[in-house]
C-alpha cells in the first residue's frame, strides 16, 4: 500500500505543502482537510483590495483547481477535524468520516482574537479572517457613515485605510499608547499614526473599548468613558494559533503548537507549519510568527522533512503592509534595546530603521524604501557589522552600504 | 482574452489566454505555468516574479515603478528587459506578448 500524507488546513501553509511535496518527490496518496468552503487562498489582499473590491475573488485563489487534480492531491473542503488518534493514525471529522495517514502535516492557522465586552455580538461588530468576513463586511461599508476600528493594528489600520477611501468618517481605538505597537518600532508607529490622521482618521490612543451599545444593531461605543457613534466596528485585536486539535491530541503545545527546526511535533508521524506553530527563531528564542512567509517556509521545510531530507529552518521573517500609497516592508525580528538607525527623512514618505543588536544588523522596517529591505534582508541573514553613522548616511547607496 | 507565451529557462514554451486586467504573474500561477514563485501573491514584496520582456514587446509593457525598478535592482541575473511580472497588466494590446523566466526566483 502506497503512503498517504494528510494535511490539516488548506490555507498558505497546506498549499505551499502540496507543492513542495510533490516537487520533493512525493509519490504516495495525498489529502487536504479545510474547513472553509474554498480552496487555500490568500488571505493579505482580504484586507485590501478585496475589501476595497477591485480584487475579484476568483484573483484570490493560490492555486487553480487544476493544480490539486494534477497534484493528485484530494481537497476535503467544508471538512471540519474532531480528532487526532495518534495511536490509530487516522484523523476523524466533525461528520465522523475518518481519514488515516501515516504522516500528517497540521496547518491550521489561526483565528481572531475575538473581544469580550458588552454588546460585542451586536449586529454591526464584525472581524476580518476569511473570505467569508469580507464578504459580509463590504455590505455593510455600502450604507455605513461611522466605521470604528477597534484596536489600531496591521488589519484595523488597512480596514481603516480602505474606509478613508470609501469616504466614510473613521475612529481607530487603540488600548496601547500607539498604533501597531506589537509589530513595529516607535519611529513607524509616529509615522504612520500623523499619515492616518493626515488621512482624516480620527486615533483615539490608550483608549480600550468598553462595551458595543445599540438596539438591536450597534449605534455607538463606549469607550475611555465617553460615547461615540458608530454603525459599523472591524475588531482586529490580534489571532490565536488554532492549536486545540494538536493539544487534545496530547501534543506539546503551548500558545501554538510546538516544533523543531524541521517543523517536527512531538510526535515523529506529526509536522506542522505557519501561524499555528511555535519554533525557536533564528535568534534563539522560542516565538510564534503569524505570516506569510513563516507559512511558504515552514511548509517547505516541513516537506523536507517528511521525505526523509530535513533541513534546518533558520529563514529571515519578513513581512509587509500596504496602507495608502505606502508600502511598509520588515525583515527580521526587533528585540527591545535594539539600537535604532533612521536612514531618510519620513516627511519624504520614504525613509527606513535598522535596529541593530551588537553591532549587526537583526531587523528593517522600510517605508516606500526597496533597496533599504532587500538589501536589509540579506545584512540580516548574514549577520552583517554595519557602523549606524553609515547606515544612517543617504550619501552612501544601499548596493555600498558594507564596502 | 490575450494570449501570452512564456518560456521556461530550459526553453519549453506554454501559451496561456490571460484575462485582461490580469498580471502576467496571475496568468502564470493560474495556469500552472513553472518559474514564477510570487511567494507574495503580487504585493510587489517578494521580488520572486522576475522576467525577461522580449525585446519586441519591451516598449509596450509600461513603465516601471520607483518600488519595481528598485526591487529588481536586487534580482538576481538582470537584464535591461528585466520585469516583475506581477506589475505588468495584461490588456488588448498585449495579446502576443512573450516573456522569459530566470533560472531561479531565489
Amino acid at each position: 500500500m502506497s503512503e498517504r500524507i494528510v494535511i490539516i488546513g488548506a490555507g498558505q501553509a497546506g498549499a505551499q505543502a502540496v507543492a513542495s511535496l510533490r516537487s520533493d518527490g512525493f509519490t504516495g496518496d495525498l489529502v487536504m482537510i479545510g474547513d472553509e468552503a474554498y480552496a487555500p487562498y490568500q488571505r493579505p489582499p482580504l484586507s485590501k483590495t478585496y475589501l476595497m473590491g477591485t480584487l475579484d475573488r476568483e484573483r484570490l485563489f493560490l492555486k487553480p483547481d487544476a493544480f490539486y487534480a494534477e497534484a493528485k492531491c484530494e481537497l476535503m473542503l467544508n471538512a471540519s477535524v474532531e480528532r487526532i488518534d495518534r495511536d490509530k493514525k487516522v484523523v476523524t471529522l466533525k461528520d465522523g468520516i475518518t481519514v488515516p495517514y501515516d504522516k500528517l502535516l497540521i496547518a491550521t492557522g489561526s483565528r481572531v482574537r475575538e473581544i469580550r465586552c458588552p454588546g460585542a455580538d451586536l449586529p454591526g461588530v464584525f472581524y476580518l479572517r476569511s473570505i467569508a468576513d469580507v464578504d459580509k463586511l463590504r455590505p455593510a461599508f455600502e450604507t455605513a457613515k461611522n466605521v470604528a476600528i477597534v484596536g489600531g493594528g496591521y488589519i484595523g489600520l488597512e480596514v481603516g485605510a480602505v474606509a478613508r477611501k470609501r469616504g466614510l468618517n473613521v475612529t481607530v481605538y487603540e488600548a496601547l499608547d500607539r498604533v501597531m505597537q506589537r509589530a513595529v518600532s516607535k519611529p513607524i508607529s509616529d509615522f504612520y499614526d500623523k499619515t492616518h490622521r493626515d488621512a482624516g482618521v480620527n486615533i483615539l490612543l490608550n483608549t480600550g473599548v468598553e462595551a458595543f451599545e445599540g438596539q438591536g444593531k450597534l449605534q455607538s461605543i463606549r469607550a475611555g468613558g465617553k460615547s461615540y457613534p458608530a454603525d459599523v466596528a472591524v475588531v482586529g485585536i490580534g489571532i490565536l494559533p488554532n492549536d486545540l486539535l494538536a493539544k487534545d491530541a496530547g501534543l506539546t503545545v503551548g500558545d501554538g503548537i510546538h516544533v523543531d527546526p524541521h517543523c517536527q511535533t512531538s510526535d515523529p508521524n506529526i509536522w506542522a507549519a505557519g501561524d499555528c506553530t511555535r519554533h525557536h527563531g533564528r535568534d534563539g528564542n522560542h516565538i510564534r510568527l503569524e505570516c506569510v512567509q513563516n507559512a511558504i517556509d515552514q511548509a517547505k521545510f516541513a516537506s523536507l522533512a517528511m521525505m526523509g531530507q530535513p533541513r534546518p529552518y533558520k529563514e529571515v521573517p519578513w513581512f509587509w503592509s500596504d496602507q495608502y500609497d505606502l508600502k511598509l516592508q520588515i525583515a527580521g525580528l526587533a528585540w527591545p534595546g535594539d539600537q535604532l538607525v533612521v536612514r531618510g527623512d519620513p516627511a519624504a514618505r520614504k525613509f527606513a530603521v535598522f535596529h541593530l543588536r551588537n553591532g549587526a544588523v537583526a531587523a528593517v522596517e522600510a517605508v516606500n524604501a526597496a533597496p533599504e529591505y532587500i538589501v536589509g534582508r540579506k545584512l540580516i541573514a548574514d549577520g552583517t557589522h554595519v557602523a549606524p553613522e553609515r547606515l544612517a548616511d543617504m550619501a552612501v547607496p544601499m548596493k555600498n552600504i558594507t564596502q | 482574452m490575450p494570449k501570452i507565451k512564456y518560456i521556461e529557462h530550459n526553453g519549453k514554451e506554454h501559451e496561456a489566454e490571460v484575462p485582461e486586467g490580469w498580471s502576467v504573474m496571475e496568468g502564470a500561477v493560474k495556469n500552472l505555468i513553472p518559474g514564477i514563485d510570487a511567494d507574495c501573491g503580487g504585493a510587489c514584496a517578494c521580488a520572486t516574479c522576475h522576467v525577461y520582456v522580449d525585446p519586441a514587446w519591451a516598449g509596450k509593457v509600461g513603465e516601471k515603478s520607483d518600488m519595481e525598478e528598485t526591487m529588481l535592482d536586487f534580482a538576481q541575473e538582470l537584464e535591461p528587459t528585466s520585469r516583475l511580472s506581477c506589475q505588468i497588466k495584461v490588456s488588448k494590446e498585449l495579446d502576443g506578448l512573450v516573456v522569459r523566466m530566470p533560472k531561479s526566483q531565489h
